[in-house]
C-alpha cells in the first residue's frame, strides 16, 4: 500500500506548521474542535499539539461512536447476552465499556455467548451458521458503520433469517454539532469534521454549522498532514472573518457524499431521538430500523427485565465529550480510571478522548 | 479413509502411548539423552554459568503462514536463552492434546518441531505427552523449558546501561503478529507475509560482545513493550526515531487499515540490542552480515534524564510518549 509515509512527511509538516504560526500571529485564543475520535487518536500519535502555537487548542469532540453510547445501552447489551438461546456479536471496541453493573466481556468470561466481529456481515453468516439461537448485533457508530449495518439487515431480510437482530445505537454527527454551538457553556470557534463520515454524508450537511451558527467548518483527512493542513485551513477563516464549509480531504470527500451508502442508510433507518451518554437525549439524532424493517429490531422484540441504570459518580464524561473540559481536569483520569480499570467508556475506547490522553500523555 | 485421532488412550500410559512415543516423538526428536526414557535426563556443563527458562506455547491458530505452534514453542525458548547472552543446548518438552486431535497434524508439529531443534543446534532431552478430554484445552498446548550455557563473553545486564548507548533492532518489526492475524478466519485480507518465527542463536553468537549492554527479543507486546521494560529496568529515558523503524509494507498497511500499532505487534524472530555508542556501528555491522539481522537499524538511544520512559519522534516531526501496551489491541469501528 502507498500514500501512507507521503501524508507523515516531516518537512512537509513542518512548513505547514509555521505557515499556522504566521497566521495565528495577533489572533486571541482559538479553541478547534476535533469532532471524530480518529482525529484525536492520530493527534496524539503524531505529537500534532508540538507543532502549533500557544494560541490555539485542539479539543476533543463527541465522535467516538462508543463513547457517546449510553450506559442504558450496555446495560441493555448485558441483559440481551443473558437471555437463552441468544448470541451477541459486536464490534471489539464494545467488549470492555462498564455498563452500571457488568461489561460484555465480564459477561463472555462468565460463559455468556458474546462473539466479536469485523463486519456487519459477519453477524449474518453467524445467524445462518447457528439457527438454533438468536443473533443479536450491536449496531452503534456514525454514518460510516450505519451503511454497512443496514447492508446486513438487507441481506438477513433476502436470506428470511428469522434469527438476525439489530439494537440499533447509531448515532448523526450534524444533530450532534448543532447541539454543541447551541449549548452556550460550550466555547468552540471552528470545527475540524470527521473525514469517514464526511465520505459518506458529502460537505453540504455541514452548511448548517458553518452558514447558521458561523462556525468554520474543515473536513480533513486522518494523517498528520491532513490535520495540520485542516487547521491551517480553519485559521485561515477565522482570520479573514469568513465562515464556510472548507474540504481538505478532497481526495476522498465529495459535495454529495456516497449516494448508494445513504440510499441504504434511507433504505433500513429513519432518525428518532436518541440519548448521549453525558450529553442527554437529542432531538433526530439517532437510527430505528424503520417500519419495513422492524422484524430485525432487538428492542421490540425481546423483553427484558427493567433495569435500573446506575448515573456516573465523579467521571465527567459528558463534559470532555463536549469539549467543556479536558480529561486531566476528571478527579479520576489516571487514577481510579485507566485503560485497565475504566470507569467510563471515554477511558476503554481505542478512540477515546481520555484514551488518547491517557496513551499519549497529551497537553491540554 | 478415517483421519487418525489422537484418543485419551494415548495418554494413559498404555501401549498406544508407548508406542506414540516411540513412533512420532523418540523418532524424530531420537539422541543418546532422550532415548534412554528415563525418569530425568542427566546433563554435563562444561560452564560455570547457564542459563534455564520455560515459556508455554497456545497460540492460534496453531499453524499460520510462516510457521506452527512446534516451531514457535523452539524458538521461542531457544531466543529467551539467546538474549540471556547463552547458547542454548537441551530442551524439555511437554505437551498437552485435545482428545480427538488429528495425529496428521501433530506429526507435522513434530516435524517442524525437529527442524528448528536442528536449525537452533538444540537437543530435546526430556518430555511429557498429555491427552486431555474434549473442551479441555484448545487443540495442542507446548511447554518447553532450555538450559543453555552463557558465552563468557557476555556481560549482559540493565545495570551497565548508559545515556548515549545505541538502541538496535535486527529488522522489521511485527511481522509475526501481522502474519497471525491474517491467519485468523475472521479477516479477509490476503498477502505473503510470513510471520518471523526463528532461532536467533546464530544471531546473537556472531555479535556476542562486551560492548553490548542488553538484548531482549520483543514478543509479545512489541518493540514498544520491550523498550518501555528496558527503560524502567535501567531507569533512563529512551528515545527513538520512528522514521528509522524498519517495517515491512504489507505489515504497515495492515495496520493502517485495522488502526493498530506495529509497535506493538509480536516479534518471534528480532532482538532488540542496547550497545555502547563507541561500538554500535561496529556491531551493527557484524548483525548486518547475517542472514537474520541484515535489516538492523540503529532506531535511537538512551537519554540521559531518568523518567523512566521512550519518547517517540514521529515521522511527520512531533515527539510523544511511546507507552505499555495495555490490554489487547483491538481493530477500530470507524
Amino acid at each position: 500500500m502507498k500514500y501512507i509515509d507521503e501524508f507523515r512527511d516531516n518537512k512537509i509538516a513542518r512548513s505547514i506548521s509555521r505557515a499556522i504560526f504566521k497566521e495565528a500571529v495577533g489572533l486571541p485564543h482559538i479553541n478547534l474542535m476535533e469532532v471524530c475520535g480518529t482525529h484525536t487518536m492520530s493527534i496524539g500519535r503524531f505529537g500534532i499539539k508540538d507543532m502549533l502555537p500557544e494560541n490555539i487548542s485542539l479539543i476533543s469532540g463527541p465522535g467516538c461512536p462508543v463513547c457517546v453510547t449510553p450506559k442504558a445501552y450496555i446495560d441493555k447489551a448485558v441483559a440481551l447476552s443473558r437471555l437463552h438461546g441468544t448470541i451477541v456479536v459486536t464490534f471489539g471496541d464494545m467488549m470492555k465499556v462498564p455498563g452500571s453493573y457488568s461489561s460484555l466481556e465480564k459477561e463472555k468470561s462468565k460463559g455468556g455467548l458474546v462473539n466479536l466481529v469485523y463486519s456487519a456481515l459477519d453477524a449474518v453468516d453467524i445467524a445462518e451458521k447457528n439457527s438454533d439461537k438468536k443473533i443479536i448485533f450491536l449496531g452503534i457508530g456514525f454514518e460510516t458503520t450505519s451503511p454497512t449495518v443496514a447492508t446486513s439487515v438487507i441481506y438477513a431480510k433476502k436470506k428470511r433469517l428469522k434469527n438476525f437482530f439489530i439494537y440499533a445505537g447509531h448515532k448523526l454527527i450534524i444533530p450532534a454539532m448543532k447541539a454543541l454551538v447551541e449549548d452556550i457553556e460550550v466555547n468552540i470557534h471552528g470545527f475540524l469534521c470527521p473525514a469517514h463520515v464526511s465520505t459518506i454524508i458529502g460537505t453540504m450537511p455541514y452548511n448548517l454549522i458553518a452558514k447558521r451558527y458561523g462556525r468554520p467548518c474543515v473536513i480533513a483527512g486522518f494523517e498528520p498532514l491532513d490535520i495540520l493542513q485542516g487547521i491551517l485551513m480553519l485559521i485561515e477563516q477565522i482570520r479573514s472573518k469568513k465562515s464556510k464549509v472548507g474540504n481538505q480531504y478532497k481526495r476522498v470527500v465529495k459535495k454529495y457524499g456516497n449516494k448508494k451508502a445513504l440510499e441504504l442508510i434511507k433504505e433500513v433507518f429513519s432518525p428518532k431521538d436518541s440519548e448521549w451518554r453525558g450529553i442527554g437525549i437529542l432531538p433526530q439524532s439517532g437510527l430505528a430500523l424503520n417500519k419495513r424493517y422492524n422484524m430485525f429490531d432487538a428492542e421490540a422484540s425481546f423483553r427484558l427485565p427493567g433495569i435500573k441504570t446506575r448515573p456516573d459518580t465523579g467521571c465527567i464524561c459528558g463534559s470532555v465529550l463536549k469539549g467543556i473540559k479536558t480529561p486531566v481536569d476528571c478527579k479520576l483520569f489516571s487514577k481510579r480510571c485507566t485503560p485497565q480499570t475504566p470507569v467510563g467508556s471515554c477511558m476503554v475506547s481505542s478512540e477515546g478522548t481520555c484514551a488518547a490522553y491517557y496513551k499519549y500523555r497529551m497537553k491540554t | 479413509m478415517t483421519m487418525k485421532r489422537i484418543t485419551l488412550s494415548h495418554g494413559s500410559g498404555g501401549k498406544l502411548m508407548h508406542d506414540l512415543i516411540k513412533g512420532l516423538f523418540v523418532k524424530n526428536f531420537g539422541n543418546p539423552f532422550l532415548n534412554k526414557l528415563g525418569d530425568s535426563t542427566l546433563i554435563h556443563t562444561s560452564v560455570e554459568r547457564f542459563a534455564y527458562t520455560t515459556d508455554s506455547y497456545v497460540i492460534n491458530p496453531i499453524f499460520f503462514p510462516g510457521g506452527d505452534i512446534g516451531k514457535l514453542s523452539i524458538c521461542g525458548t531457544v531466543n529467551d536463552l539467546s538474549v540471556s547472552g547463552a547458547r542454548p543446548k537441551y530442551i524439555s518438552c511437554g505437551m498437552i492434546v485435545e482428545e480427538g486431535f488429528s495425529y496428521n497434524e501433530l506429526e507435522e508439529i513434530t516435524l517442524s518441531m525437529k527442524a528448528a531443534c536442528k536449525k537452533a543446534g538444540v537437543s530435546i532431552v526430556t518430555g511429557d505427552f498429555k491427552v486431555v478430554e474434549k473442551g479441555a484445552a484448545d487443540k495442542i498446548f507446548i511447554n518447553t523449558s532450555g538450559i543453555g550455557e552463557v558465552f563468557k563473553e557476555a556481560r549482559l545486564s540493565v545495570d551497565y546501561i548508559r545515556p548515549g548507548d545505541k538502541v538496535i533492532v535486527s529488522g522489521t518489526i511485527g511481522d509475526h503478529g501481522a502474519a497471525v492475524l491474517l491467519a485468523r478466519e475472521e479477516l479477509k485480507f490476503s498477502s505473503r507475509l510470513l510471520s518471523d518465527c526463528a532461532p536467533i542463536n546464530g544471531l546473537v553468537s556472531s555479535v556476542i560482545c562486551k560492548d553490548i549492554k542488553f538484548i531482549r527479543d520483543p514478543t509479545r507486546g512489541g518493540l514498544a513493550t520491550t523498550l518501555n521494560e528496558i527503560s524502567m529496568e535501567s531507569s533512563y529515558n529512551i528515545g527513538i526515531d520512528e522514521s528509522q523503524i524498519p517495517i515491512k509494507e504489507p505489515v504497515k498497511a495492515l495496520c493502517e487499515i485495522l488502526g493498530l500499532e506495529p509497535l506493538y505487534m509480536a516479534n518471534e524472530g528480532k532482538i532488540v540490542l542496547i550497545v555502547s555508542a563507541k561500538s554500535a556501528s561496529k556491531v551493527l555491522g557484524r548483525m548486518k552480515k547475517h542472514i537474520l539481522g541484515r535489516d538492523s537499524k540503529i532506531i535511537g538511544e538512551v537519554e540521559t534524564r531518568r523518567d523512566r520512559k521512550v519518547y517517540l519522534k514521529t515521522k511527520a516531526g512531533g515527539t510523544r510518549i511511546l507507552d505499555m501496551l495495555t490490554g489487547e489491541q483491538l481493530p477500530r469501528i470507524c
